[in-house]
């Protein structure tokens, strides 16, 4: 099979990120100079829409309120701290250097584009890494309770990918801790009447007018009313995609839908192929287990991973003796070892599955074995750093990790893709903002370890504040857009229409139904290894499965109620719409990077083959013009800091 | 495994409730009680009827979203587990498993198991935070934490604002939430600053929203997060602590406290602590 892709997409012009010039180093000193200030007096004029209340949307709202803006925040959960952000484990990464081993800025920055492989923003990610050391005093002022050395001072770790210690954690339970740090303060604001928290509220819509993004259009989850909501600037921090693959890491609310929506609106989407599986995941049990548990990474710092040798070998993992085990991580990756980043570990992983070595009833697993470590360090210490997670793992399996390897999976985790954004976050609609995993430019075609909770504080408490406000600057006199605007109804007219068809399609199958098909469509075609064909014939039958869902579906119920199959109807809808882009992304991307594996481009040893001659650049999609197909941009990225290299973590 | 699950059905707030039985014939031991509710809903669709609305998220029991009354027991039959944690190995073949939304203090039925619990959010809205500008916090190196203080700090800070303390208490109080963050914010040097008046308006808050704790204790083995019942003595004494110092700083002789506690006043005993000690130009 030939794969014609001029037929599938279109070429449109390069875009470019409009930062500033010169050394990334001093760039945000620069552009923070160069940005429009807004007067405190004048700041209660101008009204700002954030949409999510993780950790981005809830710092960007909170900010906001306390300089001075009008802000309505928006949440489909019932409470802001329930967000995604609350589930990650390990930590959040800073370059505070408190340990002498040799951290910085500099190094936390080579390490995120490093294990980016090379497909981030210099610009962007030396900011990430600069503004790292303000987060933790900011989350630590905002009583994170991180945890301490014996003097007081924080304590860090080391995580995946890196040689430095440089993870703050708070147990195994940074992300609620940020989160709920994050939240507080936004209630801080809620309560002193500064900002106003709409709980409950699903964003369905953008509205964009004369080319500006002006204002969002919601359902009430529990009167079922669509409304429209106008302001000067609207913020997404909405979070990422995984959940397309049905079962993934991902909180089950989590959804595209804000951000599809953005980009159906003409938001570019960048990336969208990059996905990254995490390789800690607990393998599937049955099918009804309705997600995929993770356990944290940080339990690679002491656990061993390991396969028994031999395909097939169902023996106890204990009756196997040492010398009939597979250390493949240590073997393959001898200077990181178990700690090797989380794209080579998935993929080692898949390949040890693929060869029958997988473990578990349904050899679907590989191990992770703490014996080692628990002889080591002792039971005590083991339970002061892993208790919680060892829990877990009792509490999802029955097995005891104490007394036997737990079985860990790859799994779909974190999208490093999402909309398009330029230096200031802003995406290529004026006055649409974007922070956290809803956004794109920080982790290039991998993620590291314990930078997602950095990548979201940094975006939401110490870009978009400053950023947003240039945008208003200019806008000074004028008034959000009457709800009565030719623009506005048409929006509102069709966001009822789609919901009215959804409902009255009346065909026999549940949304689920359509999105397990999908979740295994993904899986198999646009998984951890992909190739040409496969993508292909992935994105064909995404696509015959979309107009399948569009004449089968059913959704009981009605418009007017909260009705939790119409709000997964819709979010299906575009996890079907979305899927299609993530397969095109891959087959148009032809070369390997980071996450984003294709078969044909490998190395003699198995490694990820980047082709730097034609790839070194974003893939930012716009939305399906005149003929159908969906028009990819190219944003060219330039290493000034740092020479472009193989990723080595042999 | 077999189950009679007895929900709660309620179309809306202002809809009249009641139970439905339903026969699960197919559950299995591992299963959560939430995939069990899952299974339930995918027959109920596929026979063209309305699933259950429950709220859930993460499933790993870290947001909080989920929760209900299991056999009248808040998440169900195993202490100090979240919902979705709680599995279907606690029931045996037969058996019936009644679930009911939660309820108590403000929280309002939505529909069939999903509640308002908006109550929980007012309450730290009032004064569950430290109030530091972004930008303004100083080096984190620069405020050393007790690692024993911050461990405890942090046995509080894990609380997940699922409610189930609400549910659990006859008197439908939220004792145990309020003072896990009283707790979590007064062991931690950046959240000293402001414990008197954070309490003050915190508790304000709670009794408007809920009801009044009488030590039930009934709440403490219902909360998926371990939150340990000095959390309520934190917060009772972190009260008194600030009747004191109100005393102190507040000159209007009608602000003073009456009674029992005026006649406290005077003695040296309960000026023990440093940070209660009145400024010499006070005396």
């Amino acid at each position: 099979m030939t794969v014609d892709l001029d037929q599938r997409r279109a070429i449109g012009p390069e875009i470019h990120d409009g930062a500033p010039s010169g050394d990334p180093a001093t760039m945000w000193g620069q552009r923070q100079l160069d940005l429009r200030l807004v007067n405190p007096a004048n700041r209660r004029k101008f009204k700002v829409i954030v949409v999510g209340t993780g950790l981005a949307g809830a710092g960007a709202a909170a900010t906001l309120s306390e300089l001075g803006y009008g802000v309505d925040v928006f949440t489909l959960h019932d409470a802001p701290r329930r967000a995604h952000s609350v589930a990650a484990q390990g930590g959040i990464n800073a370059a505070k250097a408190y340990k002498a081993d040799g951290d910085s800025v500099e190094r936390l920055f080579k390490d995120t584009v490093k294990g980016g492989d090379f497909r981030s923003r210099e610009a962007d990610v030396y900011r990430l890494s600069e503004l790292s050391v303000k987060v933790i005093d900011h989350m630590t002022a905002l009583g994170v309770p991180f945890a301490r050395e014996y003097g007081g001072g924080l304590a860090t770790r080391s995580f995946g990918g890196v040689q430095v210690s440089r993870t703050f954690y708070a147990r195994g339970q940074t992300g609620q801790q940020l989160q709920i740090a994050g939240s507080q303060q936004l209630l801080k604001e809620v309560g002193a009447g500064r900002c106003r928290l709409h709980t409950r509220q699903e964003m369905l819509d953008l509205i964009v007018s004369e080319g500006r993004a002006v204002g969002i259009v919601t359902r009430d989850l529990v009167t079922g009313e669509i409304r429209p909501h106008t302001a000067h600037a609207v913020v997404l921090a909405t979070g990422g995609y995984g959940n397309a693959y049905f079962k993934s890491t991902l909180a089950k609310a989590s959804n595209v839908t804000a951000t599809w929506r953005a980009h159906k609106r003409g938001a570019l989407f960048a990336n969208p192929c990059f996905v990254q599986f995490h390789p800690t995941s607990l393998p599937l049990s049955s099918e009804w287990q309705s997600k995929l548990t993770l356990m944290s990474e940080s339990l690679r710092n002491d656990g061993r991973v390991w396969v028994p040798k031999k395909a097939g070998d169902d023996r106890d993992p204990n009756a196997i003796p040492e010398d009939e085990r597979d250390y493949y991580l240590e073997r393959m990756y001898p200077s990181f070892g178990n700690l090797a980043p989380r794209d080579i570990s998935s993929r080692a992983a898949k390949a040890q599955l693929d060869a029958g070595k997988g473990v578990g009833p349904l050899r679907n697993g590989v191990y992770l074995d703490f014996a080692d470590a628990i002889a080591r360090l002792g039971r005590k210490t083991m339970e002061e750093r892993y208790s919680n997670l060892f829990e877990l793992y009792i509490e999802a399996t029955g097995e005891d990790p104490w007394t036997a390897p737990m079985r860990i999976a790859p799994g779909p985790h974190f999208v490093m893709g999402g909309l398009w954004t330029d230096y200031d976050q802003m995406s290529s609609l004026p006055g649409l903002f974007v922070g956290g995993e809803a956004s794109f430019n920080y982790h290039g075609a991998n993620r590291l370890g314990a930078n997602s909770l950095l990548s979201a504080s940094v975006d939401g408490w110490f870009v978009l504040p400053w950023t947003v406000p240039n945008y208003l600057a200019p806008q000074l006199g004028s008034e959000p857009l009457p709800h009565d605007h030719p623009d506005v109804r048409a929006t509102l007219d069709e966001v009822s229409e789609r919901v009215e068809h959804l409902l009255g399609v009346g065909g026999t199958r549940g949304p689920d139904v359509f999105h397990a098909e999908l979740g295994q469509l993904l899986i198999d075609h646009v998984g951890v290894e992909r190739h040409a064909e496969g993508l292909a014939e992935g994105a064909d039958r995404i696509r015959a499965l979309r107009e399948e869902f569009w004449r089968d579906v059913r959704v009981v119920g009605s418009g007017a109620e909260l009705n939790q199959e119409l709000e997964r109807a819709g979010r299906v809808a575009d996890y079907l719409e979305l899927a299609e882009l993530m397969a095109l992304d891959a087959l148009d991307r032809d070369e390997s990077a980071g996450a984003h594996f294709r078969s044909e481009h490998q190395t003699a040893d198995g490694e990820a083959k980047r082709d730097d001659e034609r790839w070194t650049s974003t893939s930012a999609w716009g939305p399906p013009g005149w003929d159908g197909r969906p028009v990819r941009h190219s944003e060219p990225l330039t290493f000034k800091k740092i020479k472009l290299a193989t990723r080595s973590y042999k | 495994m077999r189950l009679a699950v007895e929900v709660w059905r309620q179309h809306d707030a202002d809809a009249a409730g009641g139970f439905e039985t339903y026969e699960v014939t197919s559950a299995t031991p591992e299963m959560s009680l939430l995939e069990l509710l899952d299974m339930l809903n995918a027959e109920l669709v596929a026979a063209g009827g309305a699933p259950v609305a429950f709220d859930h998220d993460c499933r790993e029991g870290i947001c909080g979203s989920c929760g209900m009354m299991v056999n009248g027991r808040p998440h169900g039959p195993e202490d100090n587990t979240p919902a979705c944690l709680q599995r279907v190995r606690s029931f045996s073949d037969g058996d019936r498993v009644r679930l009911e939304p939660f309820r108590g203090g403000s929280f309002t039925v939505l529909r069939d198991l999903a509640v308002d619990r908006s109550g929980l959010d007012r309450v730290i809205a009032s004064g569950g935070y430290t109030s530091t500008p972004t930008n303004a916090a100083p080096e984190a190196a620069s405020l050393p934490a007790n690692e024993l203080e911050a461990a405890q700090a942090m046995d509080y800070a894990a609380c997940i604002g699922c409610g189930a303390c609400v549910a659990a208490c006859p008197n439908g109080a939220a004792q145990l939430f309020a003072g896990a963050k009283i707790g979590h914010l007064v062991h931690l040097p950046q959240g000293r600053v402001e414990r008197y008046e954070r309490v003050r308006t915190m508790v304000e808050q709670m009794e408007d929203d809920f009801g009044y704790c009488t030590n039930y204790t009934e709440c403490v083995p219902a909360c998926p997060a371990a939150i340990p019942l000095q959390a309520i003595a934190e917060l009772n004494r972190e009260r008194r602590r600030a009747l004191w110092h109100q005393r102190k700083v507040d000159e209007a002789p009608e602000a003073r406290p009456k009674g029992w506690l005026a006649r406290l006043r005077t003695g040296p005993w309960w000026q023990s602590d440093p940070d209660d000690r009145p400024m010499p130009t006070e005396r």
